[in-house]
Formats: C-alpha cells, sequence, structure tokens
C-alpha cells in the first residue's frame, strides 16, 4: 500500500494494521527518513510533488519490489508540505517471512523511490532557502525512463 | 497540450501549468524544450541547462528524444529529491 499525505505518521500503529490477523509474517524491517538541520543550517523543508504522477510511480515500485522478493506486505508512506527539523518524511515498511527478502525490498523501494519519484525538496534556515540538489548517485531518472519505454 | 512545471523549473518560468499548442513539427520533447526557450527569456533561462531538466509524458518519465504525439500532460522538472 502507499499513501501521499500532509500529516505525519505513526509507526506503531501501521505496524499493527500491516500485522493484523495475519501468521504468515517472521520479518518486518522499517526505514524512516527524516529533516536533518545539518548543523542548525535547515529549519525546515517543504516538500512538493506531482499529485498523480507520485501515487502512480509509488505503485511501480511496490510493485517492483513485490515481484523480485516473497514479500507478505509492504507500506509506502510519503510526506508532502512543510516540515521541521527533526520530523519524519517518510515510511518503508516491508513485511517477509525471513529477513533477508524484508531488509533487501526496504533497501530496493528507498533506492528506486529517491529516483523515479518526483518528490522536490526545498530547504530553509538562517541562511535562506534553496532547492536540494539531486545526489549523483541518486541521478539516473532518466536512463529508467529509457529503460521502460524501451520495455 | 497541457505543460506542468515542478519546483525551480515552476518558479523560474513563473508559471504552474498551461495549455500550449505548439506547431505542427515539434516532434519530440527536446524539441518542445527548444521552442518552449523561445517564448522568452524566463523560459530560456529554466531551459538552459536542458540536459538537467527531466520531463514526464502523460505522467511516465521520458527521455528527450521521446515522441511528444498523443501526450496530453507534459511536465518539466529538476532531478527528483524525495525519500
Amino acid at each position: 500500500m502507499i499513501r501521499v499525505q500532509q500529516e505525519g505518521f505513526d509507526i506503531s500503529a501501521e505496524i499493527a494494521k500491516l500485522k493484523a490477523r495475519r501468521r504468515d509474517i517472521g520479518a518486518i524491517v522499517t526505514f524512516i527518513g527524516t529533516v536533518r538541520d545539518q548543523h542548525g543550517a535547515v529549519a525546515e523543508m517543504t516538500l512538493e510533488h506531482y499529485p498523480g504522477m507520485t501515487e502512480s510511480e509509488l505503485q511501480r515500485i511496490e510493485q517492483e519490489a513485490n515481484a523480485r522478493w516473497p514479500l507478505r506486505a509492504s507500506l509506502i508512506v510519503h510526506r508532502t508540505g512543510t516540515l521541521k527539523a527533526g520530523d519524519n518524511i517518510v515510511l518503508v515498511v516491508t513485511a517477509s517471512e525471513h529477513r533477508d527478502a524484508a531488509f533487501e525490498a526496504a533497501k530496493f523501494l528507498m533506492d528506486y523511490l529517491k529516483t523515479s519519484a518526483p518528490f522536490w525538496k526545498r530547504e530553509s534556515g538562517p541562511g535562506g532557502a534553496r532547492w536540494v540538489e539531486a545526489a549523483p548517485s541518486d541521478d539516473d531518472a532518466t536512463s529508467r525512463g529509457q529503460k521502460r519505454a524501451a520495455e | 497540450m497541457r505543460v506542468l512545471y515542478f519546483a525551480w523549473v515552476k518558479e523560474k518560468v513563473g508559471v504552474t501549468e498551461e495549455e500550449i499548442e505548439p506547431p505542427e513539427g515539434i516532434a519530440t520533447v527536446a524539441e518542445l524544450i527548444d521552442w518552449l526557450k523561445a517564448r522568452g527569456p524566463e523560459f530560456a533561462d529554466a531551459f538552459a541547462k536542458s540536459e538537467v531538466i527531466r520531463a514526464a509524458i502523460n505522467q511516465i518519465h521520458v527521455r528527450h528524444d521521446a515522441k511528444i504525439a498523443g501526450a496530453r500532460e507534459v511536465a518539466f522538472f529538476p532531478p527528483v529529491t524525495g525519500g
């Protein structure tokens, strides 16, 4: 399941929902991305996104992870709007019978999310505001578009 | 077609979205970018380093050589920075 929302998330509640009435899950991995203050340089972060495409990209990424690993359940929650240093940004939960699949799928989901989900971060602090630049390692969206077009 | 701009591309061009009718000879995303750049200094500035601009057609990532025929919605944005 995927969700894009302004409000925060409750990790315990999300895991409880994911596990409800399930007896086939042996491993749950969670990843939470949070806003760093970067030694006082960042007070707030505003996340813009592309409504519609964001949801379809997250669903595509989740389907891809489920095709590659035997997951029993998965969840991606990504926040938008203005967040403060220390706030949660993103939650990824993967559940499987054994731990390897859950660990690997969680990393895969985050790596893919970072290169293809249409979100943009703008940081602001005492020195002003700036759009965050993509890390070179994260930045492969164009070649992914090419690969998908060729498929 | 509907064109959307995001993040600093949007700030530079000064609009969030618009309806455009590019002339018939415009076949690819790259040609559309060149046509947009000629519309005014704000577009020329936003697309100055066109190689860093990412594009999507009908909400799917595409390369600049993708054909725009049949596109209902084209979006331009910087490399994504979510997560």
